[in-house]
């Protein structure tokens, strides 16, 4: 393990009612954050492919971690996210390290294909600072009803030698979509789009 | 009576591995669960509002059943407790004040009824408004070691005519608590206080 941990948070939202209508079953989501060890805070270093590797050990370890907390199999995950903050003594490009060149196969791996791209975003922050991850569906990017995200925040995390990095996971979509597009039930999940 | 009607269940649970010190033979955890309903008194001054308290019993459980699931399942571990309600802004204070009895008595049962006073914090708030849930030790609430605090909130909740009840546990003291006073191990455990 070369990634070095200093806590990890995991929510879980359910909705059970929206505009008092019932949601039946109620739509569900997870996601899982940790707050780890900037290696390159402080300094500019040229080669991050530490922080690649480091990636992809938190898309298995945090995509694991949301499925088991939504107590599904990976299979009936059906939207997914990520997105990481850095701590001011870092800057964006390691969250871009994080994220983009390794996260992506073990992440899939753990909620089963994932054909689409994982959405994400990035931003430098500090502790108590709000990170919106956004949800896109995991095997068909234009499914409309998934396109949703969520919201964490830690108030003791990043800090400046760190890097909040989080995965979310769905079983389901928005609780009340009526915007039309494609629908989970239609998609093909081959080539990621539809 | 009125109905409790759920609009919403979230958890959060951290895994705190060190804060920069030794890190502990086992993570602290640190959780908490949050009910957002309906306030049925919002919109005008209600008198008779504490029959309420009875309603709120099975919610109450429930939440503290599951939180404790989260947390690993063993009353044993439970060391910690909190609990805080956010009222929507058509809400006045006194609506989270009928969170005390089924709030506290919910853990107190499922815990194996400990002694400690539960400690608590409320306020009207809107959507997004945090709230810092105080943590004392279970039994005994001059534990110093166990003074403690999880943040808790939801982007959407609560709404002018709701309610977000939320109960907390941890299973130990601060990760690196070493600011002396009453140890866990020096208890009584007869008073509640020491």
């Amino acid at each position: 393990m070369t990634v070095e941990i200093r806590k990890i948070a995991v929510w879980v939202e359910e909705t059970h009612t929206e505009m008092g209508r019932p949601i039946v079953p109620p739509t569900r989501k997870a996601v899982a954050v940790a707050v780890i060890k900037n290696p390159f805070a402080g300094r500019y270093v040229e080669d991050l492919t530490l922080l690649m590797d480091m990636g992809a050990e938190l898309g298995a370890l945090l995509g694991e971690r949301c499925v088991a907390a939504l107590g599904i199999e990976p299979a009936q995950a059906q939207s997914y996210g990520k997105a990481a903050m850095v701590g001011e003594g870092g800057e964006l490009e390691h969250a871009a390290a994080l994220l983009h060149p390794k996260m992506g196969a073990p992440l899939r791996l753990a909620v089963e294909k994932g054909a689409a791209l994982v959405p994400s975003s990035k931003k430098m922050g500090g502790p108590g600072q709000d990170l919106d991850v956004p949800l896109g569906h995991k095997d068909a990017a234009y499914v409309r009803s998934h396109f949703d995200a969520m919201t964490v925040r830690l108030a003791d995390a990043p800090r400046a030698g760190e890097i909040m990095v989080a995965v979310a996971v769905t079983d389901s979509g928005r609780p009340l979509p009526r915007v039309g597009g494609l629908t989970h039930a239609e998609a093909l999940g081959k080539d990621g789009l539809r | 009576m009125p109905e409790v009607h759920i609009r919403k269940i979230a958890t959060q649970i951290e895994e705190i591995f060190h804060e920069f010190g030794p890190p502990p033979e086992r993570p602290l955890l640190r959780g908490a669960i949050i009910a957002v309903i309906a306030n049925p008194f919002a919109g005008g001054y209600v008198a008779d509002i504490a029959p309420f308290m009875e309603d709120l019993k099975p919610l109450g459980l429930s939440m503290a059943r599951r939180l404790l699931a989260d947390l690993g399942g063993d009353p044993a571990r439970i060391e910690g407790y909190g609990k805080g309600a956010i009222i929507g802004a058509a809400g006045e204070l006194e609506h989270g004040a009928l969170w005390h009895a089924p709030g506290g008595y919910s853990m107190r049962e499922v815990l194996g009824a400990p002694k400690a006073i539960v400690p608590s914090t409320k306020k009207v708030g809107a959507a997004g408004a945090r709230l810092d849930v105080p943590i004392t030790h279970i039994n005994a609430s001059y534990v110093r070691s166990h003074f403690d605090s999880i943040e808790v909130g939801l982007n959407d909740a609560p709404r002018a005519n709701e309610l977000a009840f939320v109960l907390a546990m941890t299973t130990g003291p601060r990760v690196h608590n070493r600011s002396l006073g009453l140890a866990a191990d020096a208890i009584t455990g007869e008073d509640g206080l020491r």
